[in-house]
């Protein structure tokens, strides 16, 4: 069994490159190999440009990793958490450099608590202090988000786009494409273990579109609906009938949410409820091995 | 070396702080040798035909190995706790030294070791235990108990690395519990049948009592018996020096290779 095979990656300096995959795709062990946690069987990269497997221990010395779940000790407060590791990172100052962090990341208050108090966003947000204890040259971050609240979620954003800033390498993996719409500069699609897509967050979104999807009360109104959304789209219609729900991807930039209502409404379709969005990472899936079939044929 | 040294005092340091953010289990590990003590040299010391009094003189020493064999059970469950909760994958990604992790485990293990036998001494000193050899007798017999220690939680940590699971370490841990009783530690093996005899005089814990309680003056050492009781220093140092020789690389091992 291989989780990840023929893996193939080029992350630019300074750019935040999105790992993009539903469940079981291989991103975590993707990154459990970059981060010198696995050790691969075959094949080989540089990370911050030294070898995988031969220059580990140089390898350590200039990456961050934050993984999915949180790994700093809940027996110690947050304060030690991040003296300890910038002790062991041989930080000049680690008490200043924690207190630096913890401000930055909104945790001074908490910061003489055991982290094992926190709440799991605060201990994300630990988490992520402690992988930027002294400033990687290469961060890595598995679904850094995940299950986390707005606020915490944003928090994390911004200190992304804070670190590219500074010529600091992401690579970073998620479920969610609109995560790797905000923030990366490249979208890498991983599945069964191997990258089936990549291209810019723009390039992805010409090619999935975006999703419509129209509510209504009756199955008449419906296939009235659906006449609409096949003249607007050109693609075909989808429906889930115990919502009420017809739905069409969309890669027409000029078909805005004012323009669908209007539409709608001139062919006399009463509406519940209409939305405009980016397409769900499955949808978008679904998509691009539809176009790959189309290539195909 | 320097920088194992380096690394290894600041997760000493980690280890010491956590003692003392979360107290509570602290106290349970250093008040169980002493209740043991009490029920074991009461209770089961009037119920024995040798004088009570005698009975704790014996009992101090290898209650006090028993508490040290504990050590699997202590170095098992941090181990497999920092694995399970994710710690040892952040520590594995640091550029520190492969050994500094295991050995700030098990170099902060001996610190407390040291420290619980302080209270547990003076108990036994309460009840009627004495030193009742040299000075110097008895502080070899202290350094042979963390010696001993030392590498029961070499033993531990292995067993953890291994195992990765906080709660399979935690139930595996209380079977070494039952170590102790197939040894000298709380009765002497003289009386047991042939075969279990040989079993237990070939339990570490046995040349360990043994020696301690020579060293202490609290018994003499048996005339008869298995090799490591009737020559407890000799066998004692053999036995720690032997599985601290086995399981200390293959933890390093297990703790730089992860599940690679």
């Amino acid at each position: 069994m291989h989780a990840v095979r023929g893996l193939d990656l080029a992350v630019a300096q300074g750019t935040v490159c999105g790992v993009l995959g539903p469940n079981g795709a291989g991103k975590t062990t993707a990154v459990r190999l970059l981060t010198t946690l696995l050790r691969p069987d075959a094949g080989s990269a540089r990370v911050a440009g030294h070898d995988l497997v031969r220059e580990a221990a140089a390898v350590r010395r200039h990456i961050g990793v934050t993984g999915q779940s949180t790994s700093v000790d809940g027996d110690l407060t947050g304060r030690e958490n991040l003296c300890l590791f910038g002790r062991l990172h041989r930080v000049r100052a680690p008490g200043q450099r924690a207190g630096e962090l913890l401000d930055r990341f909104g945790l001074t208050e908490a910061a003489d608590r055991p982290a094992s108090s926190w709440s799991g966003g605060m201990r994300r947000r630990l988490d992520l202090a402690a992988s930027l204890i002294r400033r990687p040259e290469v961060l890595f971050l598995d679904e850094p988000t995940t299950g986390l609240d707005p606020a915490s979620r944003a928090l994390i954003w911004d200190a992304v786009r804070e670190l590219t800033g500074d010529g600091t390498t992401v690579l970073l993996t998620t479920q969610y494409l609109e995560e790797a719409d905000r923030l990366a500069d490249d979208i890498a699609l991983v599945d069964r273990g191997r990258v089936a897509h990549t291209g810019t967050p723009a390039q992805f979104k010409a090619v999935v579109g975006a999703y419509v999807e129209v509510v209504v009360a009756d199955a008449d109104v419906m296939v009235r609906a659906a006449a609409v959304l096949d003249r607007l789209t050109g693609a075909e219609p989808s429906f889930a009938p115990e919502r009420g729900a017809v739905g069409a991807v969309t890669r027409d930039e000029t078909l805005t949410l004012p323009r669908l209502v209007r539409e709608l409404d001139a062919a006399g379709v009463p509406l519940l409820d209409v939305s405009l969005r980016p397409p769900t990472l499955d949808e978008a899936f679904l998509r691009l091995t539809e176009k790959d079939e189309e290539h195909a044929a | 070396m320097s920088t194992v040294a380096y690394d290894g005092t600041a997760l000493l340091g980690r280890q010491l702080r956590r003692m003392r953010n979360n107290p509570g289990l602290l106290i349970l590990t250093q008040t169980m040798p002493i209740s043991m003590l009490l029920f074991f040299g009461y209770v089961f010391g009037s119920a024995l035909a040798v004088p009570g009094r005698e009975y704790r003189s014996f009992l101090v020493p290898g209650l006090l190995v028993a508490t040290a064999a504990g050590g699997i059970m202590a170095g098992m469950f941090q181990a497999a706790q920092d694995t399970h909760r994710g710690v040892m994958d952040r520590l594995r990604t640091l550029p520190i030294s492969r050994s500094a992790v295991p050995l700030g485990q098990a170099a902060a293990d001996l610190v407390v070791t040291a420290a619980g036998t302080v209270p547990f001494l003076l108990v036994g000193l309460a009840v009627g235990w004495r030193v009742e050899g040299g000075v110097l007798e008895a502080a070899a017999a202290v350094g042979l108990l963390l010696l001993f220690r030392f590498a029961m939680t070499w033993i531990g940590i292995f067993l953890g690395l291994l195992t990765r699971n906080e709660e399979a370490a935690g139930q595996l841990g209380g079977a070494t519990f039952l170590l102790p009783l197939l040894s000298s530690a709380y009765i002497p093996t003289a009386g047991l049948p042939g075969w279990l005899r040989t079993a237990a005089e070939w339990n570490p814990i046995s040349a360990v009592a043994t020696a301690l309680r020579d060293l202490f003056g609290n018994a003499p050492v048996p005339t008869d018996g298995a090799w490591p009781v009737t020559h407890p220093i000799a066998g004692s140092l053999a036995w720690c020096l032997v599985l601290i020789a086995v399981f200390m690389p293959l933890a390093v091992r297990r703790y730089a290779y992860g599940e690679r």
